[in-house]
């Protein structure tokens, strides 16, 4: 690695990780406390009433942010997972494993408000059409990687089996996407996409734009700082041998 | 802005029940999972500690 010049692994190392996770952290949270307060003012107070769903049309403001969320984390995560497999290195695993209870919780959260939305707008809290039911599988998918990773106790092998169920399961990612596309579902289409202009008023798009980018942010946050647990946990294992702790090892430098 | 009244900020146009309850799930999951590694945390760093 000395001879390419700048040595882009050392960052990949949990000693050079740990500290400038801790760095990071205060700076994201701040941006997503900062834009979600900001999308929040602009979708309340700022956009204006839907004309046919009336204000029930609001919720989208945490809907399509946590649904975009369950879907893109899942797709990070698959690349950690991967990454782990070709390079056989322990940060990409631990990154997997940081990022899975986030797109978890997002992808609970896409279909909570979903239901809290169908409710008065279809008039069913729940209906088995492509987009919900493939979205309801990615839930499962994330709750199967993290129990099968809790259920083996050698950790390479845990490691190894989760990455094996999340690369496998990226396949869904596409066909939540284009659901909505390829089957006559209830479920809406996009309201915004890259080569159409958007389905609605230029406020509503912000709001939405901008609690994006905060849970975004969120995400990036909370994922640094559960990865700092997950390093203190594993450097516990015996595997690990006995070595100085990654934390006394950054306050020394 | 479009509300009259506080009342009509928080009634929604009748919808208030379904729009506050995904803003309050999304506010405690959020909340929550931050809770949880701010715990799992302090948790690790104590263990850390005993050895």
């Amino acid at each position: 690695m000395s001879a390419t010049g700048i040595n882009w692994f050392k960052y990949s190392s949990p000693q050079a990780f740990y500290p400038l996770a801790g760095r990071m952290i205060p700076w994201f949270t701040a941006a997503a406390v900062g834009s979600i307060a900001i999308g929040l003012y602009v979708g309340f107070f700022v956009a204006p009433t839907d004309v046919t769903q009336g204000d029930a049309y609001r919720i989208i403001f945490v809907h399509v942010p946590a649904a975009w969320m369950s879907m893109f984390l899942y797709v990070i995560m698959a690349m950690w997972a991967g990454l782990g497999l070709g390079l056989n290195a322990r940060p990409s695993f631990m990154m997997a494993q940081a990022i899975a209870p986030t797109g978890a919780m997002f992808t609970f959260l896409a279909l909570f408000t979903g239901s809290m939305w169908g409710k008065p707008t279809w008039g069913a809290w729940w209906v088995w059409d492509a987009r919900l039911t493939s979205e309801l599988i990615l839930l499962f998918q994330y709750i199967g990687i993290i129990l099968l990773r809790s259920s083996i106790d050698d950790l390479r092998r845990a490691d190894r089996a989760s990455a094996v169920l999340a690369l496998v399961g990226v396949i869904n990612v596409p066909i939540i996407y284009f659901s909505v596309r390829w089957w006559n579902t209830l479920h809406q289409g996009a309201s915004v996409s890259i080569t159409a202009a958007p389905t609605m008023a230029g406020t509503m798009v912000t709001a939405m734009l901008v609690m994006m980018f905060g849970f975004w942010m969120y995400s990036i946050a909370v994922t640094l700082a559960r990865m700092r647990c997950v390093i203190v946990e594993r450097e516990r294992q015996p595997s690990w041998g006995k070595q100085a702790s990654i934390p006394d090892v950054a306050e020394a430098r | 802005m479009q509300w009259g009244s506080v009342a009509e900020f928080f009634a929604m146009g009748g919808y208030g029940l379904y729009v506050w309850t995904s803003f309050g799930a999304t506010a405690l999951c959020m909340g929550g999972e931050v809770l949880a590694v701010w715990r799992r945390h302090v948790a690790a760093s104590e263990s850390r500690d005993e050895l």
